[in-house]
């Protein structure tokens, strides 16, 4: 087993909790021992990144610090983590003054950080370190050709393109392509869902999910694989009001990742929770 | 409410706080390379909400007009997609321009009329400043109970739906290390007015 230390980030505490459960029975199938960080604090996100930079950089630097400890790479399931943890370590790096009065604040709860702990996705990790070879030894079910949409977002490869293409990621097609499923020709598949504008700018979130999802749908698609608690669940949580305002009849299947991945491993509810989502996938799962 | 005067002093504070948050960026003085192409508008997927386009920012920004572009909706309505950081052929970092902007505003308290992502934004600060992590259900109560009723009425199904799924935790969960983000954040304080 290879040991990973694992960032849940505060989405998988409740609303992404089948995605956090997926993720770490999915890995440890795959060999990989994700051993969550002890008392990890919240990443800081995009909201606390929008009211004030350097506390915002000092919340991931608690975690990146107590990381750094464990000697092991740092994973997250959440673009938005995983977005924030890195920018941290890149302004920290690059900003001498900034990094020096982090450090001061770290010394004042007894912590250090020396620069060294290295921020993965859990996507980066499977296709990069688990690779082909392993990942198709594990299935047990094949997807038979299932139609997928592989969404990406932004944050996962933007901007920085650490471990993909920063406009035209392909690396989550290439993994469901390997369990058997058939990854639709998806152009918008690294744009944005907006995010958190669905709780203060609903109207203008919606149009931007609506031609996500019909343009899934339009490609062929039979469900839709995102990376991303939040992406997860604007795309899947708000069909029926998009249908409302737009006049659309949409209602596709919307999993986490690692639900599809475990449903071709042989997995079942226990391990992936499929009755969190809100979208139907019983007949998707019952094909498998 | 918010203000729509602008007196020269507060143009002066408004540089000085645009300025500390921005030159924690990388990179951040190529800013004043920005050649106004307009691809940052064009690749920005929530420009056609705006009132004030990228492009047009970054010009005001030139032109010393902070006040206008802190009034605009512009700074909001980014969803910090990055579509425009990675293709700007200046090398301006538009979506960390937006986050010191936002930044700013709340600060300065220089804030588009009946805009609401402020109000989100300072909640979720004070969830994690209080607990260590985000507790969901709190942020959600705080905000739209404070700043927007009707929309707690849009939300209230997906809500129910999530919460009979248990997607929703209702109490929050704080973590040992509340002190220690205490200790951080009265350091960095403390170090701001010495």
């Amino acid at each position: 087993m290879k040991e990973y230390t694992y960032y849940p980030g505060c989405s998988a505490e409740a609303s992404g909790r089948a995605y956090d459960i997926s993720a770490r029975n999915v890995a440890q199938a795959l060999g990989i021992d994700l051993v969550e960080l002890p008392d990890w604090n919240c990443c800081g996100a995009t909201t606390y990144l929008s009211v004030d930079a350097e506390r915002a950089m000092a919340l991931s630097a608690r975690n990146l610090a107590l990381a750094e400890s464990r000697g092991s790479d740092l994973v997250a399931i959440c673009s938005g983590c995983f977005s924030m943890l890195s920018k941290a370590n890149h302004r920290m790096a690059a900003n001498g003054e900034l990094k020096g009065k982090i450090d001061r604040a770290l010394h004042a709860a007894g912590l250090e950080y020396k620069g060294t702990t290295r921020v993965r996705h859990l996507l980066d990790v499977l296709v990069n370190d688990v690779g082909e070879g392993a990942i198709r030894d594990s299935v047990e079910k094949d997807l038979k050709g299932l139609k997928v949409a592989a969404y990406y977002g932004c944050q996962l490869s933007r901007p920085k393109g650490m471990f993909d293409d920063p406009e035209f990621p392909t690396s989550l097609d290439r993994l469901l392509s390997w369990f058997g499923a058939e990854p639709v020709s998806y152009p918008v598949k690294a744009k944005c869902c907006g995010g958190m504008l669905m709780t203060s700018q609903s109207e203008v979130c919606e149009r931007l999910v609506q031609k996500l999802l019909s343009a899934a749908v339009g490609a062929g698609a039979e469900c839709i694989a995102t990376i991303c608690p939040l992406c997860q669940i604007n795309l899947e949580g708000y069909q029926k009001q998009i249908n409302k305002a737009f006049g659309t009849r949409l209602d596709i299947p919307v999993f986490y990742f690692t639900q599809l991945m475990g449903l071709a491993m042989g997995m079942g509810e226990k391990e992936l929770r499929l009755s969190d989502n809100l979208t139907p996938s019983g007949a998707i799962a019952a094909r498998c | 409410m918010a203000k729509t005067e602008v007196s020269a002093s507060d143009t002066e504070e408004l540089n000085s706080l645009f300025l500390r948050e921005l030159r924690l960026v990388p990179e951040w003085e190529k800013i004043k390379l920005c050649i106004q192409c307009g691809t940052c508008t064009a690749s920005c997927p929530t420009s056609w909400a705006m009132d004030i386009k990228p492009r047009e920012i970054m010009g005001l920004f030139r032109a010393g007009r902070l006040d206008k572009v802190l009034q605009s909706n512009a700074v909001w309505i980014c969803a910090s997609c990055y579509s425009c950081t990675v293709r700007c052929p200046s090398g301006v970092k538009v979506s960390d321009v937006m986050y010191a902007l936002r930044a700013v505003g709340i600060k300065h308290g220089l804030l588009p009329k009946g805009e609401k992502y402020p109000a989100l934004a300072k909640a979720f600060a004070k969830v994690v400043d209080k607990y260590g992590r985000n507790a969901e259900s709190e942020l959600l109560a705080r905000y739209y109970l404070r700043s927007d009723p009707l929309g707690l009425g849009k939300q209230l199904p997906l809500g129910l739906r999530l919460l009979r799924r248990g997607r929703l935790a209702l109490l929050p969960k704080g973590i040992r290390g509340r002190e220690d983000i205490e200790k951080m954040m009265t350091e960095l304080e403390r170090e701001d007015r010495g």
